[in-house]
C-alpha cells in the first residue's frame, strides 16, 4: 500500500489537446480520493498518467517511495477497473482472475488460492466457469474487480466504473466497493462524473476543470463552501443558487431586497455573488417576517421533498428545497427568505470564493 | 430464361390467395413488383448463365442459329482447353490463373500485414493532423487506374519492374492499403482499448496487447477486408494489360481478354476459362457476406 503523489502534471497530445493543464494531488496512504468533473476535465487523463498508460508531458508521479515517471504500467504495483469492464472475452471467470497472476508468474497453488479469495470477497463462486458474454452487466464488473483484488496492489484505479449499471444496480455497487476499500485499507483513486459517486464514496474529492483542480476537500467541505463559482455550479441537486449581491448597512442584499446573513471580512468594492443552497431558502406564506415578495413559478414533486422554483425579481429564478408538507401552488404568490447560515460569497470578476 | 418469369408472375396470385387482401391496389401493385423484379433478374442473371451454357457447348450448339438454350450436347472439352495446352503440357491459360492466384494472394497478404497495424495505431493514438493523414491516405484511391498507369508504366521501365510479377504485386499492394488501413480502422475502433490497457497493465508491451487481445477480435474483420482486397487484385484488368506482357507473367483478366481477337473466337473456351475465373471470386464474396453479417459481435463489451 502506498499515497500517491503528482506533481505539476502536465498533458499535451500531439495534436494539440491539451487533456491536464496542471495537475497537484496528494492522495494519502489507504484513501479513497474521488476524482470528479465533467468529460473532458482531464480527470481520466489524470488516472491514466498515474496508472501508466498515458505518458505525461511534464510533472512527476510517485507512488509510494517510487518515482514511475518512467516505469510501464505493469512495473508500478497497481491495478486498474475500467469503465467496459474489459474482461478478456475468450476466458472464463476463473481465468479472467487468475490472468494477471499468471502474468507475473506466480506458482498455481498460489493462483489458486488468490483467485478463490478473490472469488469468495466478491461472491463470484458460481460464475467462476463462465464465459464474460453469459454474465450480466453487474456480474462483469465483480468479476473485474475481483481481477484487480487479486493482485493485492498498491493502489486501485478506478476508471467510472459503475456508469455502465443501471441505477439500482450501481447502489449497491457503490456500497460494495466503500466497504471493500475500507476493509482492504487500498488506496484507491476513483474517477468518476456522478457527484453522487462521489459525495457518497470519497474521503476527499478533487474537482476538475479545464485540465485545472478547483477544489480538493472532504465531501462536506465541498458541499459546504464550493471554492468557485463552477464548483458551486457541479456540486448539487439541484445545485447552488448564485444570486447577485451587494453589501449595504452591514447586511447582504440582493436586487430583490432578499437578506442574507453577511459573512465577516467582505471585501468591498467588488461585484459579489452569493451561493445559497436550496435548503438556506424557505418559501413562505405572502408578507412573512423577513421575506420578501416572490411567485412560484413551477414545483417538482418528489414525494420525500419538492423543489420550488421561485421568481423573487431577482436576475434568475432560485430553486428551493420544501419538505413535503409545506405545499403551495404554481403562480401562488409567497414570501421568499434565507434560512441557513452565511452563504459562500464569490467575486463574479475572479470566479473565486471570497468569504 | 423464359420458365423464370413464368414462375415468378405465378407465384405472385397465389400467395395472394392465402394473405388477407392488402390495402387498395395490393394485388396489382405485388404483380408488379414481382414482374420488375424478375426482369431485373433476368437482365442481371442471363450473362452469366450464358456464360456457363456457352463454357459446356459444343463448338457447333454455341454457333446455332437460333440460339440452343436447351436441347444442346454436354461437353467438358472447354475446361480440359482451359488447363491442358493442344499439344500436351499445361496450356497458357493455366499459367495465367497460377499467375493471378500468386499475384492476388502475396498483394493482398502484404496489404494486410501492412494495413492492419497502420489502422490500429490510427484507431488508437493521438497523432498531429490525423483527419488530414488519414485523408491523404484515402485520396491515393480517388485517382482511376487508367490516369496513373502511364507514370507508372515509365516509372516500372526505369527499375526493371516491368513484365514481372513482383511489379504487379508491388501496385497491387498499394492499392490495397489504403483501403486496408479505411476498413480495419472501423473494425479496431470497435474493439475497446480497454483490453489493451488491462493487458498492459498485466505486464504485457503494447505490442504484445495488440498482438495477444486485439488482433484475436480483429480476425474476422480482417478477413472481410482481405477477401475484398483479394477480389480487386484477382479482378484488376487495366494495370495488368499495361504493365505484362509475356505468357508467363501475365494475369488472368489480359490473358481471357486476349482470347478475343484474331480471326476465330473460340466462345467455347472464353467462356469456360471466365467460369473458371469467376468461381473463386463468387466463393470469396460469400464467405464476406458470412464474416460482414457476422461483425465483431464481442460478448464481453456492453455499450
Amino acid at each position: 500500500m502506498a499515497g500517491i503523489e503528482v506533481t505539476a502534471l502536465h498533458k499535451r497530445y500531439p495534436d494539440g489537446t491539451v487533456a491536464v493543464d496542471h495537475v497537484d494531488l496528494s492522495i494519502g496512504d489507504g484513501e479513497l480520493f474521488v476524482m470528479l468533473g465533467p468529460s473532458g476535465c482531464g480527470k481520466t487523463t489524470t488516472l491514466r498518467a498515474i496508472a501508466g498508460l498515458e505518458r505525461q508531458t511534464t510533472g512527476d508521479i510517485r507512488i509510494g517511495d517510487t518515482l514511475v515517471n518512467d516505469l510501464p504500467p505493469a512495473e508500478r504495483d497497481i491495478a486498474m477497473v475500467f469503465q467496459f469492464y474489459a474482461l478478456y472475452p475468450h476466458l472464463k471467470t476463473r481465468d479472467n482472475l487468475a490472468f494477471p497472476l499468471r502474468a507475473e508468474g506466480l506458482p498455481k497453488p498460489e493462483v489458486h488460492e488468490r483467485v478463490d479469495e478473490a472469488a469468495r470477497l466478491m461472491r463470484l463462486g458460481p460464475l467462476l466457469d463462465r464465459r464474460p458474454h453469459r454474465l450480466s452487466g453487474g456480474e462483469q464488473q465483480r468479476v473485474a474487480l475481483a481481477r484487480a483484488l487479486v493482485r493485492r496492489p498498491r493502489a486501485f484505479l478506478m476508471d467510472e466504473p459503475l456508469t455502465n449499471l443501471d441505477a439500482e444496480l450501481r447502489a449497491d455497487m457503490r456500497t460494495e466497493i466503500k466497504h471493500l476499500q475500507g476493509e482492504l485499507g487500498t488506496t484507491m483513486v476513483y474517477v468518476t462524473h456522478d457527484q453522487v459517486e462521489a459525495m457518497s464514496l470519497g474521503h476527499r474529492i478533487a474537482i476538475l476543470n479545464k485540465g485545472r483542480v478547483e477544489q480538493i476537500g472532504t465531501p462536506l467541505e465541498v458541499y459546504d463552501r464550493p471554492a468557485s463559482l463552477f464548483c458551486a455550479a457541479f456540486i448539487g441537486s439541484p445545485p447552488m443558487n448564485l444570486i447577485e449581491v451587494e453589501v449595504a448597512d452591514g447586511q447582504l442584499r440582493s436586487h430583490s431586497g432578499l437578506v442574507l446573513t453577511p459573512p465577516p471580512n467582505l471585501p468591498r468594492d467588488r461585484r459579489l455573488v452569493a451561493g445559497v443552497r436550496p435548503e438556506a431558502l424557505e418559501v413562505t406564506e405572502p408578507g412573512a417576517e423577513r421575506s420578501v415578495p416572490a411567485r412560484v413559478i413551477s414545483a417538482e414533486w418528489l414525494g420525500d421533498e419538492i423543489i420550488y422554483v421561485v421568481d423573487h425579481g431577482g436576475r434568475r429564478d432560485v430553486r428551493v428545497r420544501m419538505p413535503p408538507t409545506v405545499r403551495f401552488t404554481a403562480d401562488a404568490p409567497v414570501g421568499l427568505r434565507h434560512a441557513g447560515g452565511t452563504p459562500a460569497v464569490y467575486d463574479v470578476s475572479t470566479e473565486e470564493l471570497v468569504a | 430464361m423464359a420458365g423464370s418469369i413464368d414462375e415468378a408472375v405465378s407465384t405472385g396470385p397465389a400467395r395472394d390467395h392465402t394473405r388477407p387482401a392488402r390495402r387498395g391496389g395490393g394485388r396489382g401493385r405485388a404483380v408488379l413488383e414481382v414482374a420488375l423484379l424478375a426482369v431485373l433478374a433476368v437482365v442481371m442473371l442471363f450473362p452469366a448463365l450464358w456464360m456457363i451454357e456457352t463454357s459446356i457447348k459444343e463448338n457447333r450448339d454455341v454457333y446455332a442459329i437460333p440460339a440452343k438454350f436447351f436441347d444442346f450436347k454436354v461437353t467438358m472439352d472447354h475446361f480440359r482447353d482451359v488447363f491442358a495446352a493442344s499439344g500436351g503440357g499445361r496450356s497458357a491459360l493455366s499459367v495465367s490463373f497460377l499467375n493471378s492466384v500468386v499475384v492476388a494472394g502475396v498483394s493482398t497478404v502484404l496489404a494486410t500485414v501492412l494495413g492492419v497495424p497502420a489502422a490500429w495505431a490510427y484507431s488508437r493514438f493521438a497523432m498531429k493532423a490525423k483527419k488530414d493523414q488519414l485523408f491523404f491516405i484515402l485520396s491515393t484511391r480517388f485517382m482511376p487506374p487508367v490516369v496513373v498507369v502511364i507514370p507508372i508504366f515509365l516509372m516500372y521501365r526505369q527499375v526493371g519492374l516491368i513484365d514481372t510479377k513482383l511489379g504487379l504485386i508491388l501496385i497491387y499492394a498499394a492499392f490495397n492499403v489504403p483501403f486496408t488501413i479505411w476498413m480495419m480502422k472501423g473494425f479496431v475502433d470497435e474493439v475497446p482499448a480497454e483490453y489493451e490497457d488491462a493487458a498492459m497493465l498485466d505486464g504485457y508491451t503494447r505490442l504484445q496487447a495488440f498482438w495477444k487481445f486485439t488482433l484475436p477480435l480483429l480476425l474476422p474483420g480482417i478477413a472481410a477486408t482481405a477477401v475484398f482486397a483479394l477480389i480487386f487484385s484477382w479482378n484488376e484488368f487495366v494495370f495488368a494489360i499495361f504493365l505484362t506482357s509475356s505468357d508467363n507473367v501475365r494475369t488472368a483478366p489480359p490473358a481471357i481478354a486476349g482470347l478475343i481477337g484474331g480471326t476465330t473466337v473460340d466462345w467455347g473456351l472464353v467462356a469456360a476459362a471466365s467460369v473458371v475465373f469467376a468461381l473463386p471470386v463468387l466463393a470469396f464474396a460469400y464467405l464476406v457476406r458470412r464474416h460482414l453479417v457476422a461483425g465483431v459481435t464481442l460478448g464481453a463489451v456492453r455499450r
